[in-house]
Formats: C-alpha cells, sequence, structure tokens
C-alpha cells in the first residue's frame, strides 16, 4: 500500500508522518497518533462521535483520509483544554451534566467549540440546529444544550474580563 | 482557637450523599478524551478480525473458497466452521436454552448471518480479506412472518432440530415452533368473558427495533498460552456471567478467564448476549496466540446483534359497563428469529411479560406467548426496560385507552377507577407478582393538575370543532407499573447463576474508601451514586469514595447492569455492606470511648456518647483504629462483602402525559408538550436521575415515532445503517418536562426502586395514545407503531381528513 508523508499542526505541535493513502483520519489519530478521545460509531457520517477541528471546520473524521490534512491545522478534544485548563465547552458539559456514557462526548465538546467560535451567542434553536450532526443516545440533549448555553456566557465574560 | 463547630447540615452536605445532585465522578476522564473504552485498547502484536457474512436471508453453503483472501500479504488465517467443529465450538448455548451458530454450519438463516472470520494484521487489511473470501450459497425459501412460520407446510428452518418435540420450555409442536409459555388463570379469566356485559379486543404489533449504543460492540482477547490465562475486554453489561460462559466453552479454568468491562458507550440491552465476534475473536487468540480485536461496525451491529421487540399481541378486556374492568386475556406470538437467544431469566421465556395487568385492580387474568423461529436476526433483549415489561406495558395502556373509547369515558377517570389502591399494597396481580408499594392516584391529580388537563382536552374539543384548524391535536395518558430489579434467585437465574449482586467495601485507613461492584455503568454514573449510597451509609464523603465495575478479577460475582437492576439489587449490596461496616465501626468505637455499644448513637458522621456531646469518634476515627487498636477479640480491618439477594422485585410506576399536534397536510407530529412523573422511589441522585429520564423518553420517542427495522419478503433489512435508522438528532427531540412523587420500596433497604428504565417503558404507550387520540374523534382506536410523518399521512388520507 502506497504510503505518503504528511505534516500537520495537532493540537499545536507540529508532526510528521508516514500514513498509508487510504487510511481514514480517525484511524490516523487513534492508531497512529494514539489519540482515542474521537471515537467511532457508524460509516456514514452519521453520528459525529469522530467530529474534529480542521482549519477552524467541523469535521467527522470517519469520512475524511489522513493525507487529506497534509498542510493542515487539526484539533482533536485532547487538545481543548490549554496549561491544563479546561475549555468552557468542558466546564459546562460537566457542570450542566450533558453527558452520560461519554461516547459521543469528544465529539459532541468539538462541535460546540466550533459551533461558540462561529455563534458567540446563539439561540436554542441555533444550538440546537448546530449540534444535528451529532447523535447522542443518552441525554435527550437537554443538558448539552444547556451546557452549550452556559459555555456561551462562560465564554462571553472571559472575553469581557480580557478586554 | 478552636475551629467553629460545624452544623448538622454542614455535616451533612459535606458527604455529599443521598439527595444530593452532586456532579459525577466519571466526567473528568470522559471530557477531556481520556475514557477507555474497548476500541481504544491497543496490545503489543495485537491482530483484527473481521466477519464475512451471508448476503441470504436462508440458503445453503455449498462451497467456501479461502484461498484469495489468504494470499493476501498480512492474512494470517481464515476460518470457518468447519475449523470450529474439532473444538466443538461451531456451535454455542443461547441465554435461552437453544443453541446459536457461532459460524454459520452448512445453512444460512438470517441475512448477515456469520460465515466465516478473517484475522489480519490491521482492520484494512482484514476488510480486504471479507471481501476475498468466496462463498457458494444455495437459496432456500425465507420465512419472516413468524404467522406463516406455523403454517403446516412452512419451509423448515431449524434443521439441526429435527425431530425435537421437546425444547427448553415445554412441548414444541411445529418444526418452527420454540415454546408456548402461559401466566395466569385461564379458566377465571374465561369465564370473566363469558359473563362481562362489555369486552373489547384489539390487535397490535410491536416492531422489532434495535437497541443501537453509540458504540457499537466489540473486544480485545488475549491468550497468553505461557500462562494458560485469557484477558478479554469486552464490551459487556454482564462481565460474570460472560467470565463463567467462555469458561464453559473453552475448557479454560474460570480463575484463568479474566473479563473486563471498560468504559462502555452505552448498551441499552443491546451488550448483554455473548456474540459469535466475541467468541471467535478469543478462539483465534487461543489459536493464534496473539492479542485479537474485534470491532464490529455500524452495519453489522443493527444487522445480527440483539434486537428487541417483535411482538405480534392481542389483547382483550372485560369490564362492566361503567368502565370496572374484570378480566384480561392476551395472547402473542413472538419473533424470536432464527436462534432462541433472548436474555431473560432462565425460567421466563417471555420475561416478566406477566406484568401485563399494569398498574390496575384486575380480579383475573391470563396471557399466553407463543416463540417463533424466523428468518432474521436472533435476539429479543431488554431495550432500556425490564424483560419483555415495555411490550407488556404498551399492552395494557393500549387495552385501556380502547376500552375507554369504547365507553366513552375519559382516559384519566377509567384510570382512576380501576387502579390499585394506596391502602392495598402489598398488592398481588391476578398473575401472581407482589407489587411493593405505590400511590397511583395522588401522582395522576399532580399531573393533571401540572398540565391543567381540563384545559386541554376543552381546547381538543374546540379544535376538533373547527374545520379550519389546520392540525389535529391529541393527548396521550399513560399510568405505568414497571417490574424491576430482577430478582429474587428463588425464581430468576441465568444459566443457573441466582440473580443476586454483590459489593465489597474497604475502607483505608486515613478514611477514604473504595467499592468494588458486580455491576457495571454505561453511562447511568454508578461511580457517583454508589458512592453516595455509601457516604450516607458510612459518614465518609462521596468524593473520597472509589467505585470499580466490570473486572472480574477484582470484582464480586455479579450478574451485571440490565433490567434496572442496579439500584435495586446492586444498590442494596452496598447498603448492606456499608451496614456490616457500620456495625463492626459502632464496636470499635465503643471500645475507644470505653462505652458499651448500646450508649452510642449514631449521627450522620460519627458514633456519639448519648447524653455527652463532646465524646464522639468519626468514621475517620474509627477508620484509622481499625488498623491499629480494634478491641480485642476483633480482627484488624475495615471491610465487607455482600452477596444481595433481593425479597422481591421492585415496582416503579410513573405518570406520563403528552400532546401532540398533527399537521393535517403533512402528516407530521409536533410534540408539544410531554410531562414525565417518576416515583422511583428513594431517590440518590436527582440530577442523574433527571438526565436518565431525558435520556429515556428520547429514545422512547424514537421507538414510537420512527424507528423500525422492515424485512423484504427476501430476508433483506431494509434499514441497517444511520441513515435509514431513526435516532432522533437535537433537532426533533422534544423539551422534557419532569417532576415525581416518592414511595420507597418497603423492601430495599435504602427504599430505592430503580429508574433509568421508567421513562422508555413509559413513553412509548404515551407518544402512542396521544397520536391515536388525535384521531379518536374519528372512530380509530389504535395504530400501529412507528408513527413518521409518512405512514401517519396515509391514516390522514384513510381517514378522509380534509386540510
Amino acid at each position: 500500500m502506497a504510503k505518503q508523508i504528511v505534516k500537520m499542526n495537532l493540537n499545536g505541535q507540529e508532526i510528521e508522518q508516514l500514513v498509508d493513502s487510504r487510511t481514514l483520519l480517525v484511524h490516523f489519530l487513534r492508531e497512529q497518533m494514539n489519540l482515542t478521545g474521537a471515537h467511532i460509531g457508524c460509516e456514514t457520517s452519521q453520528c459525529g462521535v469522530c467530529t474534529v477541528d480542521i482549519d477552524g471546520e467541523s469535521v467527522k473524521s470517519c469520512t475524511h483520509l489522513a493525507v487529506q490534512c497534509d498542510g493542515c491545522e487539526v484539533k482533536t478534544v485532547e487538545g481543548l483544554a490549554e496549561g491544563g485548563v479546561l475549555h468552557a465547552v468542558q466546564e459546562a458539559f460537566y457542570e450542566e451534566h450533558g453527558l452520560q456514557c461519554g461516547y459521543c462526548t469528544p465529539g459532541m465538546l468539538m462541535t460546540s467549540y466550533r459551533l461558540l467560535q462561529d455563534n458567540p451567542n446563539p439561540t436554542e434553536d441555533e444550538i440546537r440546529i448546530g449540534l444535528s450532526g451529532n447523535l447522542c443516545r443518552c441525554t435527550g440533549y437537554q443538558n448539552i444544550v444547556k451546557a452549550v448555553k452556559s459555555a456561551a456566557v462562560k465564554l462571553q465574560q472571559k472575553e469581557s474580563a480580557t478586554a | 482557637m478552636n475551629a467553629p463547630v460545624k452544623t448538622l447540615e454542614e455535616r451533612k452536605s459535606e458527604l455529599q450523599g443521598m439527595g444530593d445532585s452532586r456532579l459525577r465522578k466519571e466526567d473528568a476522564r470522559f471530557i477531556q478524551g481520556k475514557g477507555q473504552y474497548c476500541d481504544d485498547i491497543k496490545l503489543p502484536g495485537m491482530l483484527h478480525m473481521d466477519i464475512v457474512r451471508s448476503p441470504v436471508a436462508h440458503g445453503r453453503i455449498k462451497k467456501i473458497n479461502k484461498d484469495p483472501a489468504m494470499a493476501i500479504p498480512g492474512v494470517h488465517a481464515v476460518l470457518t466452521a468447519d475449523d470450529l467443529k474439532p473444538l466443538n465450538l461451531h456451535w454455542m448455548p443461547t441465554l435461552a436454552g437453544d443453541v446459536a451458530a457461532v459460524l454459520a454450519d452448512e445453512k444460512v438463516h438470517f441475512q448477515m448471518q456469520e460465515v466465516a472470520i478473517v484475522i489480519a494484521d490491521d482492520r484494512y487489511i482484514a476488510a480486504d480479506a471479507v471481501e476475498a473470501v468466496e462463498v457458494e450459497y444455495e437459496e432456500l425459501p425465507v420465512v419472516i412472518d413468524p404467522y406463516k412460520a406455523l403454517e403446516p407446510d412452512a419451509p423448515v428452518l431449524r434443521e439441526d432440530l429435527a425431530g425435537k418435540t421437546e425444547g427448553a420450555h415445554g412441548p414444541r409442536d411445529h418444526h418452527n415452533h420454540i415454546f408456548t409459555w402461559e401466566a395466569g388463570d385461564k379458566s377465571a379469566a374465561d369465564d370473566a368473558f363469558a359473563n362481562a356485559p362489555v369486552t373489547v379486543s384489539q390487535h397490535m404489533h410491536y416492531p422489532r427495533v434495535h437497541p443501537c449504543p453509540l458504540e457499537t460492540c466489540g473486544c480485545v482477547a488475549s491468550f497468553d498460552p505461557v500462562k494458560g490465562e485469557l484477558t478479554t475486554w469486552m464490551t459487556s453489561q454482564a462481565p460474570h456471567v460472560v467470565r463463567t460462559v467462555v469458561s464453559m466453552l473453552s475448557g479454560v479454568p474460570e480463575s484463568k478467564v479474566r473479563i473486563i468491562s471498560p468504559d462502555i458507550g452505552g448498551g441499552f440491552g443491546n451488550k448483554v448476549g455473548v456474540y459469535p465476534g466475541y467468541v471467535c475473536a478469543i478462539v483465534s487468540s487461543i489459536v493464534l496466540g496473539r492479542p485479537v480485536k474485534w470491532s464490529e461496525d455500524r452495519i453489522e451491529n443493527i444487522s445480527t446483534t440483539a434486537f428487541a421487540r417483535d411482538y405480534h399481541m392481542d389483547g382483550h378486556l372485560a369490564a362492566t359497563e361503567d368502565g370496572k374492568i374484570l378480566g384480561l386475556k392476551v395472547d402473542v406470538v413472538a419473533d424470536h428469529g432464527a436462534f432462541d437467544a433472548c436474555a431473560d431469566p432462565t425460567k421466563f421465556p417471555a420475561g416478566l411479560f406477566h406484568i401485563c395487568s399494569g398498574s390496575y385492580d384486575i380480579p383475573s387474568a391470563h396471557c399466553s406467548v407463543k416463540g417463533v423461529y424466523t428468518n432474521k436476526a436472533p435476539g429479543g433483549v431488554a431495550y432500556r426496560c425490564s424483560f419483555r415489561v415495555t411490550e407488556a406495558v404498551y399492552l395494557i395502556e393500549r387495552m385501556v385507552d380502547v376500552l375507554a373509547q369504547k365507553l366513552n369515558m375519559d382516559k384519566a377517570e377509567i384510570r382512576k377507577k380501576n387502579f390499585i389502591r394506596k391502602e392495598q399494597f402489598p398488592y398481588t396481580s391476578a398473575f401472581g407478582f407482589e407489587y411493593d408499594s405505590g400511590d397511583y392516584h395522588t401522582a395522576l391529580e399532580k399531573v393533571l393538575d401540572a398540565v391543567d388537563y381540563k384545559a386541554l382536552r376543552a381546547e381538543q374539543e374546540q379544535k376538533r370543532n373547527d374545520p379550519n384548524c389546520p392540525t389535529l391535536m391529541g393527548i396521550g395518558l399513560v399510568t405505568f407499573t414497571e417490574v424491576v430489579g430482577a430478582g429474587p434467585s428463588k425464581i430468576c437465574d441465568i444459566l443457573g447463576v441466582g440473580m443476586f449482586d454483590s459489593c465489597e467495601i474497604r475502607i483505608h485507613p486515613t478514611g477514604s474508601a473504595i467499592a468494588r461492584m458486580g455491576t457495571i455503568t454505561q453511562g447511568q454514573g454508578h461511580q457517583t451514586t454508589y458512592a453516595q449510597i455509601i457516604a450516607s451509609e458510612l459518614g465518609i464523603p462521596s468524593e473520597v469514595i472509589q467505585v470499580e465495575e466490570g473486572d472480574t478479577s477484582t470484582a464480586p460475582y455479579g450478574l451485571g447492569t440490565y433490567g434496572s437492576r442496579s439500584t435495586p439489587v446492586a444498590g442494596a449490596a452496598i447498603a448492606m455492606a456499608a451496614r456490616k461496616i457500620h456495625a463492626k465501626a459502632r464496636k470499635i468505637a465503643a471500645h475507644l470511648l470505653e462505652v458499651a455499644e448500646g450508649d452510642l448513637d449514631w449521627e450522620i458522621d460519627r458514633f456519639k456518647v448519648r447524653g455527652n456531646e463532646e465524646q464522639f469518634k468519626t468514621m475517620a476515627d474509627i477508620a484509622w483504629a481499625a488498623y491499629n487498636q480494634p478491641p480485642e477479640g476483633l480482627e484488624p480491618g475495615l471491610e465487607a462483602v455482600h452477596y444481595y439477594d433481593p425479597p422481591n422485585f421492585t415496582y416503579p410506576f410513573g405518570i406520563y402525559l403528552c400532546v401532540v399536534d398533527i399537521d393535517k397536510g403533512t402528516g407530521e407530529s409536533s410534540i408539544r408538550r410531554f410531562y414525565a412523573l417518576d416515583d422511583c422511589g428513594t431517590r440518590i441522585n436527582p440530577m442523574i436521575i433527571d438526565g436518565q429520564i431525558h435520556g429515556g423518553l428520547t429514545e422512547g420517542f424514537a421507538v414510537a415515532m420512527g424507528q423500525q427495522m422492515p424485512f423484504d419478503e427476501q430476508g433483506n433489512l431494509m434499514g441497517n445503517t444511520l441513515m435509514d435508522y431513526f435516532l432522533p438528532t437535537a433537532v426533533e427531540t422534544p423539551t422534557w418536562e419532569t417532576d415525581y412523587t416518592v414511595t420507597p420500596s418497603p423492601h430495599h433497604p435504602i427504599g430505592a426502586k430503580g429508574v433509568a428504565e421508567s421513562p422508555h417503558v413509559g413513553s412509548i404507550p404515551t407518544f402512542n395514545s396521544a397520536v391515536v387520540d388525535a384521531f379518536a374523534h374519528l372512530g380509530v382506536t389504535h395504530i400501529d407503531m412507528p408513527h413518521t410523518s409518512y405512514r401517519v399521512w396515509k391514516k390522514l388520507k384513510e381517514e378522509g381528513v380534509q386540510l
């Protein structure tokens, strides 16, 4: 199988790796880079448990080749907290009981992270539509929506504190 | 200066014990991507297994050619049933007393059945090899309708059972018949019907659905040929029973088998059974002497691992003219698929379906369930419910609505009239269940008041009279009782192992603690709620109590987590183990304080000398003393184990009300309001309870409004991906309103009844009741689920509803 060198910025680190051209990004992250936060729940891009952030967009890493990330900036759930401090979305999911089995959580967090970057003050409808590419079987979404609202407030408070 | 003395309230709240909505102890790892699920496990030298599956639903295997697959570099082995035969592992026993093929032995019985396995260096090569294995089939006639399966000239599905007229649950009277199971008193029920002024009947099909947790099934099997030890990480809701089964199948002594359920990405019943994939991965590891991983994909998960329901039910009620129910009769044809692999207590092939008299005082009742083989995948698990309780609750709630319609009675009124009254508890039903406690009337009144039921009915009346109204309004009401917490081992066992559960608690010298349990959390939050029980029992903050589950080498033997049994059974084991420690702690405290045990009073976190507030020993003091100065005659240490065999089931109940608006033009249903009152007895963590209820209601919404597993005449499953199989997103999911009453279970040590499954069990008939109610003024008494827009639109057309 043809292998290619892929260079990317992964969670702030420049990396260079040799990968099979057909390797999916999610397998590259999980098996080659040992970042098992992104999960696998389907093979049809429905469930969103594999969601990561690539160059400022939410991407389902199960339907994306690792080689497509050459030269990209990739962020996974493992890169959300900075300097040992949880990101606002992580804090909010914990505080609002926005997770149960935890399997959808990394994808939910990454989608929520991007959603709030793009729309810092979303309405409930915007949150529900924004999360519609991520499935959860445990929570019924009610506390996830609450968590995203709470994270929005936290981020705005942080913003105004540093402004 | 002395530290300020803490108030009782402060000391209690620092424990974060029962009743506290404390945040979850398990979350830190999940929000940082540090959970450890089965597919996250990577061992040195690990190989990957994939499965060759049948494209046909019924056929004879003429030939299997492994050579093209073996020629692919990186492929280590291709195994078929013929390779497993010398080990006698090509068939395995099921939990229901039948056998199931591990790999298809000469015949395939359902589409996607396991035919061969390949083991390769990585999952990509394994997938290539699966494509390369050549299998020739001779197609046979397919039976997917259980009624047709019972016709005299129906094709014989299970040739391996030829001539067997006796099954695990009694006589078989047809080649596709598995069992007929009955409960209640038939002649008493017949008498009630013969003399009743009013009778109603309704046929209904509870469709085949799939629990579909977001994590599929999988395992990593690692056999150490030097030590002869087998370690397997597995997505299992019942690791201890799996260890017993694996030991029995493989011949490896149980002491050398270690099953570890790591973090589990949702179970909902899907991860109770032992699947061919697990067995094949274990065999592969033993044969190859290397670790082997198997990770199922979603299509495999929906197509082959345990489905739920598929009950064709005929319900009958006999009643007086003013709506007092006199008798209940139920006949069920149960489609069990190709092998009887239902996960039920051994003596109950239809689970606890005989809870189908519901919350009502019905003097006579009888039910009969006939299990049938078809060319579909095996299974029959409890999908977020106790064994077949969802089917039972659906049946009785539908029937009560049908009777109300016939008598032109209000749904709430007929229920009030027939409820088991508060003073009748403990109440023995016509089927023999002893309901522990309940107060249905109070709970119903609370819900009717909260939603202003009268106003809703008035609005509905007004809308029905308005020809220009663009919607049909329906009000669903369900007043359900569950039976959970299986169960008393005198009647409940799995493969001969009684359905007790267990807890081991060890208090460390510095006053923190570890508890190990026979259950396994899959999102329910055991690591938090179990710690809360211990906190309240022993006065140790829940924050410093670690809860471990899932590793058979460290945890005491338990039957696992399904059927809402964790709190009713394991939760009781915790309290009992804690009380053993408490009793020993009292002896140590008496020794330290130099008083008699009888002179001590327990208060939140300490023993006090009665009448002398200043003299006390906290549990932390006692823990330290237990390890350095125990009283003479008392062994050092502070730990206890308890195996709890429940004296009875628990009976949580709830009152659910749903308002739906159906678009007359499109058939789209909009859930305007869903009000869920649950009574699960003592509440351990209200935040977690609410979360469980939100999730259960959402799964119920999915079942009622969209989930189905349709098969065509050739036995092809027409929707086995998440493109087709309905899992609601945040957009479709309604907003839930929750409420509660508290009626503790009198026989449970902390009065808790279990909650996680009530919202699933109770909500499905509520949605159904609401949709049917929208059509009730047109004389419609029942509509089968799922209520997709297309199916509702067809009903609108059928009933001549004009926009």
